[in-house]
């Protein structure tokens, strides 16, 4: 059967579910219904990236134009019916043009020849060039290149079959998601935020309770925070210079009784008695009409540091309270009411935490978070290219009018250049910082290189989502599992140190939502029954009976049956009317509403159930088996919906089926979704010690196998590669549906667990050289080197010449072919040259034809291959291109095949990992009675502390895998839905097998020839070769190279450094008395130096050679001059102090 | 007798250790040296099974010592032929240089390594230490993805056929003398009488060396030497060679009826049977399938009703052949290594 399924595919799996269903079936306690194939059809229509793709989509469909349409006109300030006005904005198909000719691009070429792949944005354009001439339209008028997210809905590869993938040059199972500039692929992480005009109560430093807002609009961006300080209320704005009591701002916006006020907060004494002290202040101010509060409040502008000519006619104050002060809620026709209601709001929900600090808000939690894709950050960037495009447009298009005679007829369009788009564009995505001055946004490390390690790195690194902290802060709560994190980021991979639990990753079926119309939703609001806000009066806002409703943080109203209102609108959204990712949220502790439809929200499928009974049936999946039905019908007939972090609150989700009571809303589909790509690889994690499946996840990253179906093709800086990969034999469901095991990263090797020879402690294994010999662990290594041919400024250029096959350099020009450049295939050895180029001797002044040069004005410029010698390296690849400015380029592919060796690192699936300790001869090694012999030897101590009890089911589920020809699965919390087999039935398949139920094996020692005296553990488990390889890290030296400055050795490996005695070395030989040690290792060894040093002014001298005596050139004379021995930093140190006119003496005294 | 067997002590270990003293057991009245004429009576071998690349033999009254010699003899000193030196002209496929060779080295070669010699450094490789192999494979432009397998190795009895490059502008002088090449054969190796009529050719045809797409091709020329399994696995003739000891299991007490028919059907390999006389009584039928999974110990108590020992002196030894020699020829060897071994003890003991 396991060959069978090999050949067979996907049939062939179909046949093991049916197999597993029937197992399942015979156990007592089952679910109805095996919703687990929703799992490969969600993948299937989403992909594993489509948060990224989705957010980019949505950038390029949608958000650029709403960009272009908020700035679309440019009026000329010199003469104003001259104009330019976008009408429409579109992306076109991936290209570049080069010298006119429109080339189309596909992204393996653009990383082979170090393109951007980027498509060119276009717009529609009306214009006028004055008050005579007619308005003029142009289309496809060319405003810049945007690099295009691969797989997105501009890229070449969407929605292309495997077949086509290929001829393009691409891996299928390549996920996508990121940009290809200038050749290196980047991705921009997913940023964590906190939510946006949202009101966030919670504590500063001190200690006293803030309601904060970080209003985002459109047009402003701004941070609201009202504080209690000392009893009084106070609003904290960037705008004002100081604090402000809050009075003041209610007063100034036209709330000038005091009594609404109140009333607005709510009628509660409690509440009253809280806002008193600030109602007094506010009197004792004297600030008791709105006139009166504009003035106080202009007293406390900050002076501005451009003149602002909106802000003078009204007052400065009425203008920050119009358009910055909690900015997302908009004043109409100076109409304040909103945002007094929106204030007193504010001040309602701090109270309310004042009087019971549970109603604090926890900013960790998941729900008050926003995830910041590729298509937000992308839009922010375009926006500010945008208006500055638009800016310069319009001064060069002033200047030009301004001059008194044009010797050409003006025409705008011509003005209008894309170079400040592309370069923007592409300068922000490689370096990924993102300085946009416009909106106060500089970030740093907003992009990385794609990690291309192993396949699962890849995929780790698209669901990585980098923190809102820094790093260094030394708080613990942010970095703790939130409970609100279930089942959307993974609660197993995150790394360890000082970003352990900041950064996180998505879990296997989060999606996280883009921007949503809001119209439609509010007038659908009003249907259902929300009583509008501005019919209510103060009084009537906190009525007992009725709950505020809140649309992305804006309030619409209140309805008097909030149950009744959430309920119809989630039913719309189950039929479809609403938006699938709007969600609803009754808050009865704040008695609010939250519907939410802006885009960064997590959120993630489950089945609807009615009163615990789900909505999918046996015969929806069998539809869904035959391909009748997909994940979308499932959506769209209200079987499954989306529920964001909030809305699960109101949700009561059953793990299983069968655990559903009448309460449940919800079922799970599949339970080991809550973890993500890196924690599906481990079989068994829910039998092992936490952090031992948080150590595999960082070190399935850097696991050596097959990177992309496409891995022979790529010139990466530096490959990983496994000769001979193979898929795990205990494999889980994760690993089929991300593909692992197409890709995998790893080998199944016979292990026992046993000790021998004493060089497996410490973790180290013992392997087999018999195993090593026919092929296992062995991996290739791919380095690239490249060379330019450069052209230079008098029109010449490097030329690569055939090479000397006699002479003094034939010998190591011996693997160039006739071409001058290295040829596939050869052994480079150090020093040998690749690349046999010649520069031109003048490169600079006059242009000088390339014809007229002769021999003698090249001068060599070759280059050598620098490597470790020793190492048998074998060119594999050369490959020519011209880059953007039509030099020659040319990349080699150095490739090392290398099998292990001691100190290699090898690691299993379960954060166990160990250096190979020796390599033993086959005969040396036990063997059973089946004349089956161990790859390798883990050490048993390894078991009893890291308490990986995953692995030992690994072991006996893949033996009883290889005896019986099947793969054994080993999915998360997989035994009760008969996705992880359980260790009695793999127990059983053994016994069948003939093997002992227990997995233990009865060995002979293959030294005496007599059996072990104790039962073996013995069986197949997948280990992983990770990318530390001594080879790449070993490194002693006796002399060597010297740093200029201080004559000491130099550092590092790749230097060819010394190796440092450092203060603890050299404490613990002064503790020992060894002082000649000191001596030699401090100085001898380092940076002896013998200097002349005069007795009686204690400086340094030197040594005459001419007239062969030392010379203290202070004194002037040579009477009074020793010579002795320093460290040369011990010199170099006193003459830097003298030139900072401190001067050390030395005292000498006769020893 | 207990010292004859390993006994079994459930989950708490077992008794293994070996007497190294001839007197261990003087007190109890059994003399255990070693004695010629003792050992020639006890001493058999019986061949249980033989086929072609596959031998499975007792060995009866001889110490796990020497059996565990003839074992790691046969993996790691018996010498066979094997490409050690690839000559790649041309590879256009995917698969690497160096990867390739790997995999030629690994494919064994049906030809019997007594016929040559061992080359060492100085050596220059002729017909009595090398064999020449040439693969040429070329898949046609716009052809079907083509398979590589091992009989596409073809024997070259002249040896070498690639021209020393060196020498190449030299000779051409000396048109008539036969082009310097990688090997310097006096002779064609298939006029010598042991290869004439048995062609030399990997073992297997069908091994798969590689696999070329549409205008890929692969030249090359493989050179096999003699080596030992020590050196690289490679060498090694046998897949696998190994013995257990046999079985033997004890029914502590008399089984009957219902207990009997429980013990036969735990045990997976049916060593156990129901002899029906009147009231059923289970008894050990096949002890030699015995595999000592300990299912029939397994549950508690069941360790009064049935011992499993293993006989310390009768070794089932199994020799998997690679193919180079079948494997009865194959142990024969490795006893005479054996034997040179002991009489170059002796020599340097004299």
């Amino acid at each position: 059967m396991g060959l069978k399924q090999e050949h067979d595919g996907p049939d062939a799996n179909k046949q093991q579910e049916f197999d597993i269903d029937k197992q399942f079936l015979a156990a007592p306690v089952k679910s109805a219904v095996d919703k687990f194939q929703l799992l490969p059809e969600f993948l299937k229509v989403r992909g594993l990236v489509k948060q990224h793709l989705d957010s980019f989509n949505y950038f390029v469909r949608t958000q650029i134009r709403k960009i272009v349409r908020a700035n679309d006109l440019i009026t000329s300030k010199v003469d104003p019916t001259v104009y330019l006005r976008y009408k429409e904005v579109w992306i076109g198909k991936p290209s570049t043009s080069i010298e006119g000719a429109v080339i189309e691009l596909t992204p393996h070429n653009c990383r082979l020849s170090d393109l951007t792949y980027a498509a060119p944005i276009y717009v529609n354009i009306e214009y006028s060039n004055g008050q005579k001439t007619p308005p003029v339209a142009k289309k496809n008028v060319f405003i810049g290149q945007m690099p295009i997210m691969l797989r997105s809905c501009c890229c070449v590869l969407h929605k292309k079959d495997e077949a086509e993938l290929a001829r393009l040059g691409e891996c299928p199972l390549d996920p996508g998601g990121y940009f290809i500039i200038k050749g290196t692929e980047k991705v921009i992480l997913i940023q964590e935020q906190l939510s946006k005009n949202r009101i966030i109560i919670d504590t500063d430093k001190k200690g006293c309770i803030q309601a904060s807002v970080m209003s985002s609009t459109e047009a402003t961006k701004s941070k609201t925070v009202i504080k209690m300080e000392k009893e009084k209320i106070y609003l904290y704005l960037n705008q004002f210079g100081t604090k402000v009591p809050i009075m003041a701002v209610m007063k100034a916006m036209g709330m000038e009784s005091d009594q609404e006020v109140v009333q607005m907060v709510g009628r509660d004494p409690r509440y009253s008695a809280l806002l008193l002290p600030s109602i007094e202040d506010c009197a004792s101010n004297a600030v008791y009409t709105q006139q009166q509060a504009l003035e106080f409040l202009d007293k406390k502008v900050k002076k501005p540091q451009y003149f602002s000519a909106s802000f003078d006619k009204e007052g400065k104050a009425m203008g920050i309270l119009r358009d910055v002060f909690v900015a997302n809620v908009p004043v109409r026709q100076n109409n304040f009411r909103p945002k007094c209601i929106y204030v007193a709001v504010m001040l309602r929900r701090m109270m309310e935490a004042i009087l019971n600090k549970d109603a604090m808000d926890d900013k960790d939690y998941v729900g008050n978070k926003r995830l910041e894709l590729s298509g937000q950050l992308l839009s922010l960037l375009f926006e500010d290219l945008f208006k500055t495009m638009n800016e310069e447009l319009k001064k060069t298009v002033d200047g030009t009018l301004e001059k008194p005679s044009r010797s050409s007829q003006f025409d705008f369009s011509r003005y209008v250049k894309g170079d400040s788009i592309t370069h923007g564009l592409e300068r922000t995505l490689s370096t990924g910082n993102w300085d946009v001055k416009r909106f106060k946004m500089h970030r740093k490390g907003m992009t990385q290189v794609v990690a291309r390690l192993s396949f699962i790195g890849t995929l780790g690194h698209m669901t990585k989502i980098s923190p809102q902290f820094e790093k260094s802060r030394k708080v613990s709560g942010p970095r703790a599992l939130q409970p609100s994190q279930w089942g959307m980021l993974c609660p197993c991979d995150t790394p360890e140190g000082e970003a352990c639990g900041l950064v996180k990753n998505l879990a296997l079926m989060t999606h996280v939502t883009t921007d949503e119309e809001e119209g439609p939703i509010i007038s659908l609001c009003y249907c259902l029954g929300v009583e509008d806000l501005a019919l209510l009066s103060g009084e009537e806002l906190h009525t007992q009976d009725s709950y505020l409703i809140l649309l992305n943080g804006l309030i619409l109203g209140k309805h008097r049956r909030p149950q009744r209102f959430a309920n119809a609108m989630r039913k719309l959204r189950r039929a479809g009317k609403v938006g699938e990712f709007v969600s609803v949220f009754v808050n009865e502790k704040q008695r609010c509403v939250y519907i939410a439809s802006d885009g960064g929200r997590v959120c993630r499928p489950l089945v609807i159930a009615d009163k615990g009974v789900s909505r999918i049936k046996e015969h929806h999946m069998k539809e869904l088996l035959d391909g009748v039905r997909n994940f979308h019908d499932f959506l769209r007939e209200g079987l499954i919906e989306y529920l964001d972090v909030n809305e699960e609150n109101n949700a009561l989700v059953a793990l299983y089926e069968g655990e559903a009571t009448s309460e449940t809303t919800h079922v799970e589909i599949e339970p080991f979704t809550i973890l993500g790509v890196c924690a599906g690889l481990i079989p068994f994690p829910h039998h092992n010690q936490s952090p031992r499946n948080t150590y595999q996840c960082a070190m399935g990253k850097q696991a050596m196998g097959n990177i992309a179906y496409n891995q022979l093709r790529r010139m990466d800086t530096l490959i990983y590669l496994l000769v001979y990969p193979q898929r795990p034999l205990l494999t889980t469901r994760t690993i089929e549906l991300v593909g692992y095991d197409k890709l995998g990263a790893g080998q199944n090797a016979t292990v026992a667990v046993m000790s021998f020879s004493g060089y497996d402690i410490e973790d180290a294994i013992v392997m087999n050289k018999s195993s090593l010999d026919r092929g296992f662990g062995r991996c290739i290594v791919m380095k690239k080197m490249s060379a330019i041919n450069q052209k230079y400024e008098n029109t010449t250029s490097d030329r690569i010449i055939r090479p000397q096959r006699v002479g003094p350099d034939a010998e190591r020009m011996q693997i160039l072919d006739d071409d001058g450049l290295a040829a596939p295939g050869e052994i480079i050895r150090p020093h040998d040259i690749y690349i046999n180029r010649q520069s031109p001797v003048a490169t600079r002044g006059a242009m000088v034809s390339p014809l007229t040069l002769t021999d003698k004005d090249y001068k060599p410029s070759i280059q050598t291959y620098k490597g470790p010698e020793g190492e048998t390296a074998v060119v594999d690849r050369v490959a020519l291109f011209s880059d953007k400015s039509f030099n020659l380029n040319v990349k080699f592919i150095i490739r090392h095949t290398r099998r292990p060796e001691v100190g290699d690192k090898f690691s299993s699936r379960h954060g166990q990992k160990g250096v190979c300790g020796t390599i033993i001869q086959q005969e040396d090694f036990p063997f059973s009675e089946r004349g089956i012999c161990p790859d390798l030897i883990m050490n048993p101590h390894g078991f009893p502390s890291r308490m990986t009890v995953g692995k030992m089911i690994e072991l006996l589920g893949s033996k009883a895998g290889v005896s019986n020809g099947k793969f054994h699965y080993g999915s998360a919390f997989g035994e009760p839905s008969g996705h992880a087999d359980r260790v009695e039935a793999i127990s059983d398949t053994l016994v069948k097998h003939g093997f002992s139920y227990s997995g233990k094996d009865f060995l002979y020692s293959g030294i005496t020839g007599s059996p072990l005296q104790a039962y073996i553990f013995m069986g197949p488990i997948y280990y992983q070769k990770l990318k530390h390889m001594v080879l790449d890290k070993m490194h002693a030296r006796g002399s060597g190279p010297r740093v200029m400055i201080t004559r000491q050795p130099t550092e590092g490996r790749s230097r060819n450094g010394g190796l440092r005695v450092g203060e603890m070395e050299r404490d613990c030989l002064i503790a020992y008395g060894a002082s000649m040690l000191i001596y030699e290792r401090l100085m001898i060894s380092s940076d002896p130096f013998e200097v002349q040093v005069c007795r009686k002014c204690g400086l340094l001298g030197y040594y005459n050679h001419k007239l062969k005596i030392s010379i203290c050139s202070t004194c002037k004379n040579g009477e009074n001059v020793s010579t002795l021995k320093l460290p040369y930093a011990c010199k170099l140190l006193f003459q830097e102090l003298q030139s900072m006119n401190i001067v050390p003496r030395l005292k000498l005294t006769e020893a | 007798m207990q010292f004859g067997f390993v006994v079994f002590r459930g989950i708490l270990g077992l008794k293994t250790e070996n007497v190294q003293y001839s007197g261990a057991y003087a007190s109890m009245g059994v003399d255990n040296s070693v004695r010629l004429d003792q050992f020639r009576n006890n001493f058999k071998v019986e061949v249980i099974r033989l086929s072609e690349d596959e031998i499975e033999f007792d060995m009866i009254g001889i110490d796990a010592a020497i059996a565990n010699a003839f074992r790691r003899i046969l993996i790691a000193e018996l010498p066979t032929m094997a490409i050690e030196k690839v000559l790649i002209a041309n590879n256009t496929s995917v698969i690497q240089d160096e990867v390739l060779a790997h995999r030629l080295g690994l494919i064994p070669i049906k030809v019997d390594p007594r016929l040559f010699d061992y080359m060492s450094e100085i050596d220059e490789p002729n017909e009595k230490n090398t064999i020449v192999f040439k693969l040429h494979v070329r898949c046609k432009i716009g052809g079907r993805r083509l398979t590589v397998k091992s009989d596409e190795l073809k024997w070259l009895p002249n040896g070498s056929e690639f021209p020393l490059s060196a020498e190449k502008s030299t000779s051409t002088s000396a048109s008539n003398s036969k082009p310097k090449t990688y090997t310097s054969f006096r002779c064609s190796q298939d006029s010598l009488p042991e290869f004439s009529n048995d062609p030399i050719a990997p073992n297997h045809p069908d091994i798969i060396v590689a696999k070329l797409g549409s205008g890929q091709e692969i030249e090359l020329e493989a050179h096999a030497v003699k080596g030992m399994g020590k050196t690289h696995a490679k060498w090694s003739p046998v897949a696998t060679a190994w013995y257990r000891m046999l079985p033997e299991v004890e029914l502590l007490q008399e089984l009957k009826g219902e207990m009997a028919e429980k013990l036969v059907k735990k045990c997976p390999v049916n060593v156990f049977d129901i002899e029906d006389l009147g009231k059923k009584r289970a008894t050990v039928a096949r002890p030699r399938a015995c595999t000592l999974c300990r299912e029939c110990i397994r549950e508690e108590g069941w360790d009064k009703y049935v011992a499993l020992h293993r006989v310390k002196d009768h070794f089932i030894f199994t020799i998997e052949s690679t193919g180079a020699l079948p494997p009865e020829v194959l142990f024969t060897e490795a006893v005479k290594i054996l034997e040179d071994k002991c009489e170059r003890v002796i020599t340097e003991l004299s």
